[in-house]
């Protein structure tokens, strides 16, 4: 490619994807993505025609407007190295979900699934992907860090952010008793069976608080946004942030769901 | 069983308010969950077992015409008797007809799925026929005359205090809450009823189609007294429990009860083959297999072919985030937790259960511990999107998400609606940080606060910053 050549950075030209919650409620995460991603070397864009992965639309079994978004994704992040998403549950639909979708239009179908091998979530993208092995942060707290579902079981992510977390000088990390339960986020469900989704992430507020840190992580701000939500209603002085936040260095913006200081 | 499934959402919050059913409940993340775990801890070879066994029954649903002619064959090779149900109302007549041709009374039953699918108890009852369940778990709820909240531990709701009192008022004892003194009065009563049965009733686990055999596991031994002491034995079963070989049989049991249970093995694993055959000591005279189909079949080559893999342990409901908090009875059919969610559907049809293929937030695990390997979550967006097609989506839901997929299809539309709405959302939360309510929000801050947004949105920024850098 000619533009290597007057590049400074000769690394993968990556397509942030930056997801709706992302860019609706907490832009600081992906700028943190961006600083994460050109600190190892990557060559970041953020293409326009993007909105959301589809998963709202895919999850309520609407198939026709979930195709027509991955349709428009596939276009936007075309000819990209690499599609980097700070999120398990978007890039968990982009990567294992639209290789299934276009049952009846089998160019468009190939096309998802070479697009889907190119799409990556941030933090096991640096690690598994670009070799990153830690990263050059400091934070003074104590964390806990919050298995996200889609995260988990659909893309193994779970030593990554560990390992990433382990070099932040002066962080420590205490688990919970059962990191890898769901907190009742659930996307739509959350509004859907109110009760349900309460009695999850009270069960989950209860096994953060009982790890004693002052800090939750994780790496999907859906489920950040509701256990924040939680712990701010229980009164708890946890604060809430996403883990790039964390391993970018990026603490300017307040944790979630705080006022900014005055 | 008239499905009440619709009604998901208030059951469960009647479930969550209900202190005895959330303590029962908590007893299954300390026992079968836990114990699961340890038991694949303790097989080195758990994972490859696990895909022994879905290629097993994959292999068996495959070629189910060959196997199920192959298992009739045996079964009338050994002196018994195969009767083919359509559905629940022909299962029904067949089992009536034949307790009625052996004069039966009272009829003993080990525990059965498919007898509670069928709605068996009830039409027997009414048909002048008193049937017992015999295990503990199915003899209790029988008492107390509620559906089973569970496969495994049908009365997994109940606290050890509610089981003390209803035998304290069904048995005339003095009450007791010694577990095994309640399981010995259960046993005094039961004892006297298998000699009197004419007719043994039971499921079966496998059908094995190169002997004929039914297999059932239980802990109590309940399923051998039920098949070995009464004059005629039935087993009721649908058709995809058959496989091909007993080799087959005991690979499935090795993931079998680990997954159910945690044990290694059931207390009692009953091969049942044939009647009883001259020289032995003892047997029933008649061997009836019930096969049962009730649309199973309509199944094969559908996208829920996956499903009648499914070996009923239980452990998609054992370690499902939303069985643990709304318990059985919610889900208002023979079938709970993330197995009923897929199953209930396709027997009670969609327009009657759609709320249980939503009661999910595809956390995955059901589908990370299924012995199977039934990707659980992938055939509840199946019935999502059935509903959707059929207009069984509640108009403002449908609404709202088609405003959203018109706006998320026009990114530049998208963009200027969500800049403007952030802005706003933005400079109101900015104090707190977050909403304590907010309209059209109820769901969400009914009990959790909404954080605000940073004000301006990503892509807002983002321009800003390449503009100012070029």
């Amino acid at each position: 490619m000619n533009s290597a050549e007057s590049s400074p950075r000769p690394g993968p030209r990556v397509g942030l994807f930056v997801t709706c919650l992302v860019d609706l409620f907490r832009p600081s995460v992906g700028f943190a993505a961006v600083k994460l991603l050109e600190d190892a070397g990557c060559t970041v864009e953020v293409p326009e025609a993007q909105t959301c992965c589809g998963q709202p639309a895919f999850n309520s079994g609407d198939r026709a407007t979930t195709e027509a978004l991955v349709r428009g994704l596939i276009d936007a992040f075309e000819g990209y190295d690499y599609v980097v998403a700070p999120s398990g549950s978007c890039a968990g639909m982009l990567r294992t979900h639209v290789p299934d979708l276009f049952e009846d239009d089998p160019a468009t179908a190939a096309r998802g699934r070479e697009f889907a091998g190119r799409c990556h979530e941030l933090v096991s993208f640096l690690v598994d992907v670009l070799g990153v092995r830690a990263v050059p942060a400091q934070l003074e707290r104590h964390a806990t860090y919050h298995d996200s579902c889609a995260g988990l079981r659909e893309l193994k992510i779970k030593r990554q952010p560990r390992l990433l977390l382990e070099g932040v000088a002066g962080l420590a990390v205490t688990e919970m008793q059962e990191p890898e339960v769901c907190c009742g986020f659930g996307g739509t469900f959350c509004v859907k069976y109110p009760q349900v989704s309460t009695k999850m992430v009270n069960n989950k507020a209860a096994d953060i608080e009982g790890t004693g840190a002052d800090l939750l992580l994780a790496g999907d701000l859906g489920c950040l946004m509701n256990m924040a939500g939680r712990l701010a209603r229980r009164g708890s002085a946890v604060e809430v942030r996403h883990v790039a936040e964390v391993l970018a260095g990026e603490l300017d913006a307040p944790p979630i769901g705080r006022p900014a200081d005055a | 069983m008239q499905p009440t499934s619709l009604a998901f959402q208030s059951k469960a919050s009647s479930a969550l308010a209900d202190p005895n059913l959330q303590a029962a409940l908590g007893g299954i993340k300390t026992g079968w969950q836990r114990g699961r775990i340890l038991a694949a801890e303790r097989l080195p070879e758990f994972e490859q077992l696990r895909d022994q066994a879905r290629d097993i029954k994959n292999h068996a649903l495959a070629n189910l015409d060959f196997y199920l002619e192959a298992f009739e064959a045996r079964v009338l090779d050994a002196g018994g008797q195969v009767h083919w149900a359509r559905d629940a109302a022909e299962a029904r007549r067949i089992v009536q007809e034949i307790c009625e041709g052996a004069g039966a009374r009272t009829v003993t039953k080990s525990k059965s799925m498919i007898a509670e699918e069928i709605g068996l108890n009830d039409h027997l009852e009414a048909a002048g026929i008193t049937p017992v369940e015999t295990d503990l778990g199915e003899y209790i709820i029988q008492l107390r005359k509620e559906p089973p909240s569970h496969l495994v531990g049908p009365a997994v709701h109940l606290t050890k205090d509610q089981v003390a009192d209803l035998f304290e008022q069904t048995h005339g004892l003095p009450r007791t809450d010694d577990p095994t003194e309640l399981v010995g009065q259960a046993r005094t009563v039961l004892r006297q009823k298998y000699l009197a049965a004419d007719v043994g009733i039971t499921g079966a686990n496998f059908l094995i189609a190169e002997t004929g055999s039914a297999i059932t596991v239980t802990n109590e031994g309940n399923a051998e007294l039920t098949q070995g002491l009464p004059k005629v034995h039935v087993v009721i079963a649908s058709l995809e429990k058959v496989i091909p070989s007993m080799e087959d049989a005991f690979t499935l049991l090795r993931v079998l009860a680990r997954s159910a249970t945690g044990q290694e093995f059931s207390a009692y694993t009953t091969v049942m083959t044939g009647p009883k055959r001259k020289g032995d000591l003892d047997g029933p005279e008649q061997f009836h297999v019930v096969l049962l189909d009730n649309g199973r079949t309509g199944m094969i080559g559908s996208k829920f072919q996956d499903m009648l893999r499914c070996i009923r342990c239980g452990a998609c409901m054992n370690n499902c985030p939303v069985y643990l908090a709304a318990g059985g009875h919610a889900y208002g059919w023979v079938y709970v937790g993330p197995m009923g969610s897929v199953l209930t559907p396709q027997f009670v049809g969609i327009e009657s259960a759609h709320t249980l293929p939503n009661a999910s937030t595809f956390c995955g695990r059901c589908e990370e511990v299924c012995p199977v390997r039934i990707p659980l979550p992938n055939l509840m967006r199946h019935w999502r999107e059935e509903q959707f097609k059929r207009q069984l989506v509640p108009s403002t839901v449908r609404q709202g998400l088609g405003t959203w997929g018109f706006l998320a299809r026009r990114p530049a539309l998208y963009r200027l609606a969500t800049r403007v709405a952030m802005g706003v959302l933005g400079r109101l939360g900015r104090k707190r940080g977050r909403f304590a309510s907010l309209p059209l929000a109820k769901g969400w801050t009914v009990s959790r606060d909404l954080p605000a947004p940073e004000g301006k949105t990503f892509m807002q920024q983002w321009r800003q910053r390449q503009r100012s850098r070029s």
